[in-house]
Formats: C-alpha cells, structure tokens, sequence
C-alpha cells in the first residue's frame, strides 16, 4: 500500500474555473519511507498539494489517499510544517506542545512535549511564550509540533523559511530519522535535494515530470526545467 | 473510550481558548468597555420615569449585551483565522463539534464576565430594583442562545472578506426569538412599584427550548460551516 496515493487527482478553490484549477488530473503514488521533492513555479500547485493532503482541503475530482484512507479521515497519520506555524503566541512553546499533544491523543503529553523541545534544542525556552521567540526558533517549536504524534507520513512545505543553516540541519535529522514519508515542497533546490530520494515537478497544477534517485548531480537540469517552466 | 477522548479534547479546547484570552484580555476588556459606554449613553439618550422603565430598561440591557456579546464572538474565530491557527485545529483528529462547544462555552464565560461588569451598572444607572435571581437566570439564558447561535455564524462569517459586517447581518435574523424572549423575561425581573410582576414562565420556556433547538442544529451544521474549500 502506498504511504501517498493522488489517483486522478483535481482540486480547485472556490470560484476557480475547471480549466484552470490549482491541481489538475495528478497521479502520484509515494511509497513508504520515500522521500519526494515536489518542485515547481510559484502557483504551481505544490501548497495545493500539501493542503490536500493534510485534510484542509477537498479534492474536487479523484482521490487522495494516505495509507489507503481518504485524507481527511487520515489526519492523525499526518504531520504538517508549513510557513505558518499554527502556534499560539501567548501560549509558551511547552504549553503549546501540550495542547496539541492533547489533540493528538498523545499519551503522556507534556513528557513527549519536554522531550521534542529538547531535540529542537529549546528546553531552556519551554516556558517563554511563543510571541516571543524569534522566527526561526518559533519554526523549531513548529517542527517539534509536527513530531508530537510520530506520524507516518510528513508533509513540509517551505520548512526552510526563516530557519538558518543549522536550524535546517535540525529539520534534516529530524525528519529523515525513522521511518517517515516525506513530501517537501521549497524553492532551495540545493536543500531539497540533499533530503529528497526522488522529485516531482508541477506546473499550473499538472505533474509534468517525475524521476526517482536523485541527487545534487540533478540541480542543473532540474534548474534550467524549472527556469523554462516559470518563463512559458 | 470514545467519548472520554471527546471529553478531553474539549477541555483542552477551552483551556487554550481561556488561557489566550487571559494572557491576551483583547476580547473581555473591549466588551466590557464597549458595554459601559453604550449604557452610559442610553442613560444620557433616555429620560426613563416610573411609568416607563419596565419597557425601555430590558431593551437597553439587551442592546448592549447582543452589541458587546458580537465583539466577543466575531473575534473567536476572526483571531484564530488571522494567526493561520485555525489550519492548526484542522490539521488535528479533532471532532468538529468539541470545538465548536469549546467556542460556545468560552464565548459564554467572557459574555458572563462582561455581563457581570455591565449588570451593576446598568442598575446604578437607570435606579432599578429587581428580582436578581430571575434576571440572571434570563442572561444566562439569553447569552447561551446568542453565543450558541452567533458561533456557527463567526465561523462562517470568518471565511468572508467583510466578516465584521457579515455576522451580525447573519445573525440578528436569526436571534430575534431568543431576543424577545429574553428581553421579556428581564422585563419581569424590574419590580416597578404599584404593578405585579408578570408570568414569566411561558418566556424562560420558550428560551430554554430555542437554547436547545440553536445548539443541537449548530453541532450538526458546524461541520460544513467551518470547512474552507
């Protein structure tokens, strides 16, 4: 069973017309453990892609499927990093770990809160509320939220926004331990290739290329397809 | 098990919407002020007399509460749309309807609270003597059919690009029943002298029961109305 399956996939935001929707007939399948890089111009449809299958967003034709099961029934097997941080800012980060750990089912749930700040490397900032840390440690607390259920499958879009370079170390090490699924979107080829295993390119909301094993030897040719796909 | 989880869920649920109102005070504070200064200017608007303070004085109360009570339930959602939390909430294995009760029951504890600020004043201010038991028991009414009404419709108002004009265009339609009934029920709470308190009971039941109807159809529909896409 694939860990990601868009079978036919279309899905379009209100008011959208069909020809131009943000995701168009996409067929992907992810299999356990891989790790795709989904590249693309801006409005390419990667965000689309993400939200779709963390649930936030319907698919208007077709299937998205995680572990078998329809995404929106799947969030609890889903973790999410995205530019937002959904945190609270007069919350501190243990507190709100702890909320969502609570959310989650989570047992114990300031334990497992205590123990992700300190793989993020903020424990002596567990209790500072989130307003006022910066942004790249508020994306740590982040990163640690999207680890609190253990999930099988990640989904990351822009993680890199607003992290340094050892910050992104950290999320590299994170994410790569263990047995996750990985999506990434982001526009640092150099980063993204580093952590994916395998890459999909999107453009106006069609997946127009695939190629698995890939490596920083791809950057070039990559580059230069992505360069000819913002210009067309 | 199931239901122990939902249990836990929405407690979580209203512990993080009280903490951040605590800390925040942007919703409590803005009511309470919001509240005094609209009782303030009906004292001033109003030259209320014996003969007529059992009219106009249950009126006064409950412009000011629906006023105050839309600040507080327009921001529940509006905060969490702004700040891209509510994608965080979503993200979660929650059950839609834990969070649309937590939204109720911490709409209705900061609505109290403002209630309890603006109640005094009101009686100050316009020299009433009530029956206070029966005056609570119509607020306390009245703020669950506002707030259980006014939430399904702050999370569908928060999808909207003019939300602060489409909730209480949304709203106040709909509340007309449980405004009625409340306003006539504080109506009996005013002792005026010379006059016997009217029958208040067909009032409070009919609060109760559109209390009821409001909440029961807001868990069921609060599913579609909170979904973006």
């Amino acid at each position: 069973m694939s860990a990601l399956s868009a079978e036919a996939l279309t899905a379009r935001y209100p008011g959208q017309p069909a020809s131009a929707a943000a995701l168009l007939d996409v067929e992907l399948h992810v299999e356990p453990g891989e790790r795709l890089l989904l590249l693309g111009p801006n409005g390419a449809g990667k965000s689309t892609f993400i939200r779709v299958f963390a649930g936030l967003m319907h698919a208007t034709q077709g299937k998205a499927l995680v572990l078998g099961q329809p995404a929106r029934s799947a969030r609890g097997m889903v973790g999410v990093v995205s530019h937002a941080t959904y945190l609270y800012d007069e919350l501190t980060a243990a507190e709100n770990l702890r909320f969502y750990a609570e959310l989650y089912g989570v047992p114990k749930p300031m334990q497992r809160a205590a123990a992700l700040l300190d793989k993020v490397g903020l424990a002596h900032l567990a209790d500072e509320r989130v307003g006022r840390l910066s942004r790249g440690q508020q994306q740590r607390v982040t990163i640690a939220r999207a680890l609190l259920h253990d999930p099988p499958v990640l989904l990351l879009d822009e993680p890199d926004t607003g992290l340094d370079l050892a910050a992104f170390a950290l999320v590299e090490e994170l994410t790569t331990a263990g047995e996750h699924t990985l999506v990434m979107t982001t526009h640092n080829l150099a980063t993204g290739l580093r952590l994916g295993t395998r890459v999909g390119v999107l453009s106006r909301g069609r997946l127009v290329h695939q190629q698995s094993a890939v490596s920083a030897a791809d950057a070039p040719a990559l580059t230069s397809m992505l360069e000819r796909l913002a210009r067309a | 098990m199931r239901r122990g989880h939902f249990f836990r869920q929405l407690r979580t649920l209203i512990w993080k919407d009280l903490l951040v109102e605590a800390r925040g005070r942007e919703t409590i504070l803005a009511g309470a002020v919001f509240a005094l200064l609209v009782l303030v200017i009906f004292n001033f608007a109003f030259d209320l007399r014996v003969e007529n303070v059992a009219a106009v004085a249950p009126g006064v109360l409950w412009v000011t509460v629906t006023f105050a009570g839309v600040l507080s339930l327009g921001r529940a959602f509006a905060r969490e749309r702004d700040r891209r939390t509510l994608d965080g909430l979503l993200l979660a294995p929650i059950d839609r309807s834990a969070l649309y009760l937590a939204k109720v029951a911490t709409s209705v504890a900061s609505m109290l609270v403002v209630e309890i600020v603006a109640l005094p004043a009101f009686i100050a201010l316009f020299n009433l003597v009530v029956n206070l038991p029966l005056l609570i028991l119509g607020l306390v009414l009245g703020t669950v059919g506002l707030a259980g009404v006014g939430t399904l419709f702050a999370a569908i108002a928060a999808h909207t690009r003019a939300r602060e004009v489409m909730l209480p265009l949304l709203l106040f339609p709909i509340q007309v029943p449980v405004i009625l009934a409340t306003v006539k029920s504080t109506g009996a709470a005013i002792r005026v002298p010379g006059l016997e308190a009217p029958d208040v009971g067909q009032w409070l039941g009919l609060l109760i029961a559109f209390d009821a109807l409001f909440l029961g159809l807001s868990v069921l529909l609060f599913d579609y109305a909170i979904e973006e896409d």
